[in-house]
């Protein structure tokens, strides 16, 4: 009997261990990124910009050109690489604090002018790197380090739905959201991922793929319970869907 | 059914568990031994043979620690 | 060659274009809009990229995308922006990638104004942002000479892969004059093997500014000063007028380099021995040429449009070895030549008394 390998490491992966908590979905999302630039054969051409966070050492793990951004600012760098060469393939790997605290502006405005790139949006509703503090997408009540009675609207205003905000503008050609917390919702999380590359390859504007993501380390659960939490609660908060998706990507599919 | 079986890169593992989470046949478990990295690594206990290669444990993991593999061409 | 009449902003933005710029992204600011808008429209003519950006911070992070890409590009700005600039600056220094950065002041602090001052000088040649590092600071006192820097400013961008600037003012940027545009050749480029354009038959590039660890970063840290000290070695320019005889030398870059020349051209007319020392590169500053200078003078008079920030590197330059006299405006406020040539007869006055 032959052995036949079914699954294994994408080559849009390095073999470099990642420095991620043990049940960290930044892993899985990495992966399925990976997955996609393999799948439709880009990888000598896809320019990854990675954010500041818990993923600013993706350059380590995407075996593909990688630039590390300033906070909030990778999807202008984004913009300034893909006008310069608009035959290459460039995305943003970007969290919460990232891309909907302090690079709201950068986000929006790349939106708007349905720059031809792509951001991978990792939600995880905590600033993971600097130790849990509160995020803008922090729900309400919930405990961070810097929220420690809990998210008090009153004080600290509400969680910003990224994908319904994204989806408002004109340049949008393709924004969804997704969460990785077990095999089906993975699988649509991948689709949805190439999806959004495709939409770049036929340049057909600004996609991003908002991903529910767990932080177990700083959640205080274990990995098993961080996902359950990803599906009770975060995803009450921001519904999972299809908030724009033009004719033009429709028919991509 | 598909034969399948998978092989665990036991020092990629950081023994979150989630493969044995989704395991159709809970063929998955947490070794009782550490790995270099100090964590307890996932294990295939599959005495009987039923892992059927159907990725699932791979598609979890976080940490692209698991090859899986079918028989038969 | 013919001359012909451009206003400052507009020069510099076409100066910038035959150097071969690829990529402009910029936010209007006053009194630097016009290159802007100039950009937008020749840019676009020509084929090249141009965007205006969101903001200043956008524009710079453009910038360093299309640095990391290898091409040759720019952004201008003035003062409130130059500021919001520094978070950039400081990645792409520390990066490692060419780039351009057109800075036309204006007064400050603050909001400040839109008239001509150089209140930027110390963000511009200390540092500006955060870390160790200097950018080269090219200090043009007439259109012709911000034609010239705009062009060199490209090549030392590429030759030290760093980012390099031009310290203008409201005054440059606005002021219309004659002035010849070379025709220039394609540039030649060095060979870009750190650029981001896909992975494609060799290893993935990275261009990050994180080096985590004490080591690695301060190893980064060394080649940066290594380069400085190379450009410290390679590319001090300065010009001087009438130093042959002088007794009082003042010392001034950029707009009041110029009006510091005619009022030298009165001074001597009236027989004080006076001449100019005008350093073009801000950073690296002509500390030992200064230093020369200053051995055959009676008197050093630093005329700057802010509050004495070169002032700094002229007694640094000189160990205070000889008197340094400071004649400064603030605000916007632009002197006239008479008034500068009324400070340079207060110090002569004394010296002549005596003969």
């Amino acid at each position: 009997m032959e052995r036949k390998v079914v699954f294994a490491k994408p080559e849009a992966l390095t073999d470099a261990p990642t420095h991620y908590c043990p049940g960290c979905t930044h892993g899985v999302v990495h992966r399925l990124i990976a997955e996609v630039i393999d799948k439709l054969g880009i990888r000598e051409i896809t320019i990854g910009i990675a954010p500041v966070g818990c993923a600013v050492l993706a350059y380590n793990y995407f075996n593909l050109d990688v630039a590390e951004a300033a906070h909030g600012r990778a999807p202008a760098m984004a913009t300034g690489l893909k006008r310069v060469q608009p035959d290459k393939v460039v995305f943003t790997y970007q969290g919460d604090g990232d891309l909907a605290a302090i690079g709201t502006a950068e986000i929006v405005h790349a939106a708007s002018r349905g720059e031809n790139i792509t951001t991978i949006f990792i939600n995880n509703a905590v600033y993971g790197m600097t130790g849990g503090q509160m995020a803008p997408t922090t729900l309400p009540g919930q405990v961070t380090t810097s929220t420690p009675f809990g998210r008090d609207v009153k004080i600290a205003g509400y969680p910003l739905r990224v994908a319904e905000l994204i989806a408002t503008t004109s340049g949008a050609a393709y924004v969804v959201r997704r969460m990785v917390t077990k095999p089906a919702t993975i699988a649509s999380a991948k689709k949805a991922i190439k999806l959004a590359f495709q939409a770049q390859r036929a340049e057909l504007g600004f996609s991003l793929v908002e991903i529910l993501s767990s932080c177990p380390t700083n959640w205080g659960l274990n990995p098993r319970e961080a996902l359950e939490w990803v599906e009770e609660n975060m995803a009450a908060y921001y519904p999972l869907g299809d908030y724009k998706v033009i004719d033009e990507v429709k028919s991509l599919k | 059914m598909a034969k399948g079986t998978i092989l665990i890169d036991e020092d990629r593992c950081k023994g979150c568990e989630l493969c044995t989470t989704v395991c159709p046949f809970g063929l998955v478990h947490i070794a009782n031994h550490f790995n270099a990295k100090g964590y307890r690594p996932s294990t295939l206990v599959d005495p009987e043979g039923k892992c059927t290669g159907c990725t699932l444990c791979a598609r979890i993991c976080p940490d692209v620690a698991i090859t899986v593999y079918r028989e038969g061409v | 060659m013919a001359k012909i009449l451009m206003k400052g902003n507009e020069a510099i933005a076409e100066a910038a274009i035959r150097a071969g710029c690829q990529a402009y992204f910029g936010y209007p600011i006053t009194p630097q809009t016009e290159l802007l808008e100039y950009m937008s429209r020749r840019m676009v003519e020509l084929g090249r990229v141009f965007l205006q950006a969101e903001s200043e911070l956008s524009a710079i992070n453009m910038v360093y995308g299309a640095a990391c890409a290898g091409a040759r590009v720019m952004t201008s700005t003035s003062s409130p922006g130059f500021s919001l600039m520094q978070e950039g600056i400081s990645y792409i220094v520390c990066s490692e990638v060419p780039a351009v950065v057109i800075n036309v002041m204006r007064g400050g602090p603050g909001l400040g104004n839109i008239q001509p001052a150089q209140g930027d000088y110390f963000q511009m040649t200390k540092g500006g942002g955060h870390g160790d590092y200097n950018v080269i600071v090219l200090a043009p006192t007439t259109l012709q000479e911000a034609i010239d820097l705009t062009i060199l400013a490209f090549d030392l961008a590429d030759k030290y892969r760093s980012l390099v600037t031009i310290i203008a003012d409201g005054m440059i940027g606005q002021i219309m004059e004659p002035v010849e545009l070379p025709e220039i050749e394609p540039p030649q480029r060095p060979e870009q093997p750190w650029a981001l354009t896909g992975a494609k038959g060799r290893e993935k590039n990275i261009i990050t500014s994180l080096y985590l660890g004490g080591l690695p970063l301060e190893k980064v840290n060394l080649r940066l000063q290594e380069t400085l000290e190379e450009i410290k070695g390679n590319e001090v320019r300065y010009a001087e007028y009438m130093l042959e005889g002088a007794e009082i030398v003042v010392v001034a870059y950029g707009t009041a380099g110029r009006i510091a020349q005619t009022a030298i051209k009165e001074a001597r007319e009236e027989g004080i021995p006076a001449g100019l020392f005008r350093p073009i590169t801000m950073f690296p500053f002509p500390y030992d040429r200064l230093d020369e200078v200053a051995k055959g003078v009676e008197h050093l008079l630093v005329f700057e449009l802010n509050a004495g920030q070169m002032l700094e590197d002229v007694h640094l330059a000189t160990r205070d070895r000889l008197p340094i006299h400071f004649y400064g405006k603030m605000g916007g406020v632009v002197p006239s030549p008479a008034e500068v040539l009324a400070e340079i007869e207060k110090i002569a006055s004394p010296q002549r008394g005596e003969r």
